[in-house]
């Protein structure tokens, strides 16, 4: 059980080609699950490589505890790792495979007995201690392999991406599972996914990554209502959030969001009435079940006409795709009240959960307070072609 | 579905098929088979009878014959493959792991400079190799000749290991060494039982190659230390006395049996090995 701090880590793979990690810097408390999320090629397996010990950072400090591990090697950082392909040894049975990492740090018999017996007990994989992982399903493998993890003790647990080899429903199961047994354990874990919904449903912290930089960093609540930037409100939450590119104006002394050709105005919250917004491009965000159905008149929120273009019914709720200032906008609905296609609706939405993102830098734009992360000239050109 | 489907169809393409095959497979036994009659037939059977016909008398005459005069170079050849082919595959078991799994700065270059060993003639070597090996006290004898092909196995051994070990994921090295085992402990407790199928591949080549090779038997050995094949080049090509063909016959019957032993006994593995794919994790 420790805490984890990164200080202003890099890694590069040689002079000339880009960092493939930048200026990282984060750090969790003790007890802490930490995700790591972001597309591929992002640096996050990088990253977490790194914190393992199995490549050497560039730059910057590890520290485990008040440890700088930064130069130690693996085996001395008491870490334990769970791999994307679980990297059980084929030609151990699952008890051996469990008993590898204690046997070479020399404990004796009896307490490696006992050790295997908890963690078997825990993960119920009693029944299996005596097959070859060849005989086991991807299930099983990934719980031996966790439990390879768990017999160690370890002061941190890393996970690379381990239930990505599973199936939908597995999947679903073993991620309530995991969250179960850390509540439980209570040792500080960081957890590499490209999944979002990972990303929200297991981490006390996430680190949103990109390019080999931090986006953000913070809790799955800050993370999902407050993103810093594009590229995070864009990545995090499914169905994404919708864009639209506009011009703000000022009328009657007010800044105004002119949607559908003028006909709807949004008024924009009084914390981004601040100078200096007016006349520019942005882009303006808006989650899909921020979008309600019109329920009467004269309730002073903002409400737009649009012809439904296509529903996507997907059990607990109904996505209603709209056209709106030529952009594709999703609308996430109860199924009872969502309308037909070709059917025209007024929708409405709250001004005050509008969020505003710098057309050109991707930078969320209106807040004193938010988390500000780098500016990054690449977020933006991904954007601009939408 | 029908009756017709049940019964075995014999179309004139497969009769056809099966007697080109039966040919070819007489074609390559008929040598054998000549070698094997002739090696019992007694030295006036052969110059009176033909060359397939059964021997009229059965006699062992031409195997006693020649295992006396082979006898010697037979263990010679034992006392240079045997530990040529352990050593060989060991190191490059070893090579093929650092190759694969311990990659360092230039060691893509450094196992294509080693490749070349595999297309390179020997005979180019022969002078130098020659030199080295009286510097080094050991021209002539059984330790140079074992310490030639262990050299010049090296490449094809390596080859094997190094393109066996590269289908292994990663992560089980990674695992392992977060498990806290070092270098040879990987290699020896999670590597090396893996390896059963290439050891195999690697064990079969090289004892085929080192037990036939002639050419850096006849050059790096003389009188004592030669290898059988030198021995039975010897034996077939002198030209005092009387041919005794049975003799000839049974020496190279006696040089080829090991060869042929390991095959029968460890052929299925050969195979097994060649086309083993990746290793499921």
């Amino acid at each position: 059980m420790a805490t984890l701090e990164l200080r202003n880590v890099n890694k590069t793979y040689g002079a000339g080609l880009p960092d493939t990690l930048k200026n990282i810097e984060l750090s969790i408390k003790d007890g802490e699950f930490l995700i790591l999320v972001g597309p591929s090629g992002c640096g996050k397996s990088t990253l977490m490589n790194c914190i393992a010990g199995l490549e050497t950072i560039t730059g910057g400090a590890i520290m485990i505890g008040d440890q700088d591990v930064s130069g130690m090697s693996p085996k001395d950082r008491d870490i334990a790792m769970v791999f994307q392909s679980y990297a059980l040894y084929p030609t151990m049975s699952v008890r051996e495979n469990i008993e590898f990492g204690l046997k070479i740090r020399k404990m004796s018999q009896a307490a490696i007995d006992e050790e295997v017996a908890r963690v078997a007990k825990l993960l119920q994989i009693e029944h299996l201690l005596n097959r070859k992982p060849g005989q086991l399903s991807g299930g099983q493998q990934q719980r031996v392999a966790m439990g390879r993890a768990l017999a160690r003790r370890p002061k941190i647990y890393l996970f690379d991406e381990p239930l990505s080899n599973l199936d939908a429903k597995l999947r679903v199961e073993m991620r309530t599972e995991m969250k179960l047994m850390h509540q439980r354990l209570k040792t500080t874990t960081v957890y590499v996914t490209h999944d979002q919904i990972e990303a929200m449903t297991l981490g006390d912290k996430v680190a949103v990554m990109k390019d080999g930089i931090i986006q953000q960093f913070g809790t799955p609540k800050e993370i999902y209502n407050d993103p810093a930037n594009l590229f995070v409100a864009s990545f995090i939450g499914s169905p994404p959030m919708n864009f639209i590119p506009l011009r703000l104006q000022r009328k009657d002394g007010r800044l105004l969001a002119l949607l559908d050709s003028g006909q709807a105005r949004c008024e924009l919250p009084m914390s981004m009435q601040d100078a200096g917004l007016e006349d520019r491009e942005v882009i303006l965000g808006l989650r899909p079940e921020q979008i309600t159905l019109a329920s009467g008149e004269g309730n002073g929120l903002p409400s737009i006409k649009a012809e439904v273009q296509v529903t996507e019914p997907t059990g607990p709720d109904t996505l209603v795709f709209v056209n709106l200032n030529d952009t594709k906008v999703c609308c996430r609905l109860a199924p009872d009240v969502a309308p037909q296609v070709g059917e025209t609706v007024t929708l409405q939405f709250d001004p005050a959960k509008v969020l505003l993102f710098d057309a050109k830098t991707g930078e969320r734009l209106g807040t004193a307070g938010a988390p500000k992360a780098e500016a990054h000239s690449a977020n933006v050109a991904q954007f601009k072609g939408r | 579905m029908t009756s017709l489907a049940d019964k075995p169809s014999i179309s004139l393409s497969r009769i056809a098929i099966y007697a080109v095959l039966i040919l070819a497979v007489l074609l390559y036994l008929v040598p054998l088979v000549v070698m094997l009659l002739t090696s019992f037939k007694t030295p006036e059977d052969i110059s009176t009878g033909n060359l397939l016909s059964w021997p009229t008398v059965v006699s062992g005459i031409g195997w006693v014959k020649a295992w006396a005069t082979v006898n010697g170079y037979f263990w010679n050849s034992i006392k240079i493959t045997v530990p040529a082919v352990l050593i060989s595959t060991a190191i490059g078991a070893l090579n093929g792991y650092v190759l694969s799994m311990w990659r360092f700065r230039g060691s893509q270059l450094f196992f294509g400079l080693l490749l070349f060993g595999c297309f390179l003639p020997f005979q180019t070597v022969l002078l130098p190799a020659s030199f080295t090996l009286g510097k080094m006290g050991l021209a002539s004898t059984t330790t140079g000749l074992v310490f030639i092909h262990v050299v010049y196995g090296l490449a094809f051994t390596t080859l094997f290991f190094r393109n066996y070990y590269v289908s292994i994921p990663d992560a089980l090295v990674k695992a392992a060494r977060l498990d806290g085992a070092g270098f040879f402990t990987i290699f020896r407790r999670i590597i090396l039982p893996m390896s059963t199928p290439i050891i195999m591949v690697c064990l079969i080549w090289q004892f085929t190659q080192i037990w036939n090779d002639f050419l850096f038997g006849v050059v790096f050995s003389s009188g004592d230390s030669q290898p059988i094949t030198v021995a039975l080049n010897n034996l077939v090509n002198t030209s005092t006395g009387a041919k005794e063909y049975n003799v000839d016959m049974a020496a190279a019957m006696i040089a080829g049996l090991p060869t042929l032993l390991v095959y029968v006994v460890a052929g299925k593995y050969f195979v097994r090995g060649l086309t083993a794919g990746a290793v499921k994790g």
